[in-house]
């Protein structure tokens, strides 16, 4: 049955399902249970946001604090899946990836393909992504783009509570290394999420508003940013068609190109940095296989070519937001050949 | 620990080092003939080390190795056919020729690769601890580093991490003097490596590399604390390696003999011949009998190796998840 509740609480029941559902699913990271060692309580902090709060006290030894030591620890969650276990580790901050890349994408993305086929590595690493925090330039960026490039790993960005959840279980169940990233101005969202165990594959772009005039390509937080800009813009008679990436590795081209084909537009949101971004791949892929259907030159509304600036004041004119995304849409609206 | 070794063992060790020996200097003469393709790192020399550690393990159990891994592979049961072909990158090797000298695997043998990355392993190793306690067979994870690999941060997070989550994992840091052609008397801050095992709370035993029998009763010792769920090992192998960094490095960083010297003084092989011929444990015709059998089972890997298809184009796009 459905009921309605956080985008974190979404996480954290699809954790808590499958360790309950398979032993193999263990959960480390820095804090994940918090006050090891202390003095005073366990799972005092569940996480940095408490995203895996009450995991430990049902678990036990399953949830895992970590010395900070992220290559160290992501590396070990790497070792252990292909040792048969399913560890789902968070690298809190994915700015952190920095400090740990070498074993995420020359270990973990490597061995099914390097070993000849023989290695399964069924590791999750969620991580926080994404500006919005007044958490300034080493908290806040959207590196998932850098993921996306590396063969062997499997992307995830989920936008929504329901997605959230589905997501997270097919993440665990999967037998290859995936990056999960968490909007941590989503944890706080609500939404519809079923009580049962559910998944949803990877791949499968999901088409949150459909619309006649523009294909706007999206994902993440900047999801409902574009569906509120796509509201404003149906008040003025233009239909947005709102597609949702859900997962940039695989990526959904079909869902992509069959809407251009529809709409002959296409306004690509993204809240990473704009060069190499999933904007620039997402308009190569519609260059390359729908050039005949569009009718005007793409549209990419992206962060600009800057680090995340801390004053509250920056950080919003650094974000995209629905009045960039309407005049985008204005403008390929506009367009006349 | 030593006179628990069987007449059985001692043949096992000895062929274990002998066909790491005669498998690497076949891979040094053929690598000349530049039939074998990209970068070879030789691990003759140091056969005492992956041999008296290995000797302990079961399929159970896992490694990680270096990019001087052939010697850790062979030592962990890895199918020397399937080795040399993936040396040669044909479709019979052990990664399918996808891997390579530097990425030989064997999963199932509990050979959790070679690795291109110095200190790419032990974070891995204390994956495989970890997994060895939740499954609750007594499995024991081994990292194999060297002196180079013995600076990187990987490899010092990790020395905390298997105490702090007391993994049955050891570090098996091989100390051949030289990472690539810098020496490790000048990179490596401390005197020993062994010193840094106190800093992480574990126990650190340094060991003459070149003595077989050294080696199999530290890494006995270690094994047994780890198998007890008494915590991880620092043990340190000061041996040396009789080839360059990779093959084709002329190796003017080394003294005037240093080589020739080391062949004649410090041989684990013929120290090992030495002592067990001499206490009438083996007789040298046993041990001829061995080299033998070594040199013909080597011969005949390089022949299939050599008579061996190439991958088929289609290998190109498989093992991996396409979305494009």
């Amino acid at each position: 049955m459905a009921r309605t509740i956080t985008f974190q609480q979404a996480i954290n029941e699809a954790l808590s399902q499958e360790m309950a559902r398979d032993p193999s699913v263990i959960v480390m990271g820095e804090d994940n249970v918090g006050g090891m060692g202390a003095d005073g309580e366990m799972d005092a902090w569940g996480g940095v946001l408490g995203v895996t709060k009450g995991l430990y006290p049902k678990y036990g030894e399953r949830v895992m604090d970590t010395p900070i030591s992220e290559s160290a620890f992501i590396g070990a969650a790497i070792g252990a899946a292909t040792a048969g276990m399913r560890p789902v580790a968070e690298l809190m901050f994915i700015d952190f990836m920095g400090v740990c890349f070498d074993q995420i994408f020359n270990q973990a993305a490597k061995f099914r393909y390097m070993f000849g086929g023989k290695a399964k590595t069924p590791v999750v690493i969620r991580t926080m992504v994404g500006a919005g925090f007044r958490a300034a330039a080493q908290h806040s960026q959207m590196l998932y783009s850098i993921f996306t490039h590396i063969p062997g790993l499997k992307v995830v960005i989920p936008a929504t509570p329901y997605d959230a959840k589905g997501l997270m279980i097919q993440s665990i169940r999967d037998n290859d290394p995936v990056i999960f990233c968490e909007h941590k101005m989503l944890y706080g969202v609500q939404g519809e999420v079923p009580e049962e165990i559910y998944t949803i594959p990877f791949g499968e772009a999901n088409v949150a508003r459909e619309g006649k005039n523009v294909t706007v390509v999206t994902l993440g937080r900047m999801l409902h940013v574009a569906l509120e800009a796509a509201a404003n813009l149906a008040k003025n008679n233009i239909q947005c068609e709102v597609i949702d990436l859900r997962t940039t590795s695989p990526m959904d081209e079909d869902t992509i190109l069959e809407s251009v084909q529809k709409t002959g537009r296409l306004v690509v949101v993204d809240e990473a940095n704009p060069r190499c971004n999933i904007a620039t791949d997402v308009s190569a892929i519609v260059a390359q296989k729908a050039f005949r259907a569009l009718k005007a030159p793409i549209e990419m509304v992206t962060a600009p070519h800057t680090p995340v600036p801390f004053s509250p004041d920056l950080e919003d004119l650094y974000i995209p937001n629905a009045a960039k995304i309407e005049a985008a849409v204005v403008k390929v609206m506009a367009y006349k050949g | 620990m030593a006179t628990t070794l069987s007449r059985e063992d001692l043949l096992r060790a000895y062929r274990m080092m002998k066909t790491i020996r005669e498998f690497e200097e076949r891979v040094h003469t053929e690598f000349a003939t530049g039939d074998i393709p990209g970068f070879v790192h030789l691990y003759a020399g140091e056969e005492a080390s992956a041999t008296g550690v290995c000797m302990h393990l079961n399929e159970n159990d896992k490694i990680a190795s270096t990019h001087r891994g052939h010697g850790h592979c062979i030592a962990k049961g890895v199918d020397v056919d399937g080795m040399m072909a993936e040396i040669y990158g044909k479709a019979t090797g052990t990664c399918r020729g996808k891997g390579g000298s530097m990425h030989i695997a064997d999963l199932d043998m509990g050979m959790m690769g070679a690795n291109g990355i110095v200190g790419g392993g032990p974070p891995l190793i204390c994956g495989a601890g970890l997994a060895a306690k939740f499954k609750k067979k007594n499995g024991v994870a081994i990292a194999f580093v060297g002196d180079g690999g013995s600076n990187q941060g990987t490899t010092l997070e990790s020395l905390n991490l298997a105490t702090v989550w007391q993994l049955p994992c050891i570090f098996v840091m091989e100390n051949n003097g030289y990472a690539e052609s810098t020496a490790s008397k000048w990179s490596v801050a401390c005197k020993d490596i062994v010193e840094r095992a106190h800093g992480f709370g574990m126990p650190g035993v340094m060991v003459d590399g070149h003595d077989f029998f050294a080696v199999y009763e530290a890494a006995g010792e270690a094994v047994q604390r780890a198998r007890g769920g008494a915590g991880p090992t620092l043990i340190e192998c000061k041996l040396n390696r009789y080839f360059g960094h990779f093959e084709g490095d002329a190796q003017t960083y080394r003294g005037v003999d240093e080589v020739k010297k080391l062949r004649e003084t410090k041989d684990c092989i013929n120290g090992f011949a030495k002592r067990v011929t001499g206490a009438g444990m083996l007789s040298r015709a046993e041990l001829d009998a061995i080299d033998k059998q070594v040199l013909a089972q080597i011969d005949s890997a390089v022949a299939k190796a050599k008579a061996a298809p190439k991958p088929a184009a289609s290998e190109l796009l498989t093992d991996v998840y396409m979305s494009y």
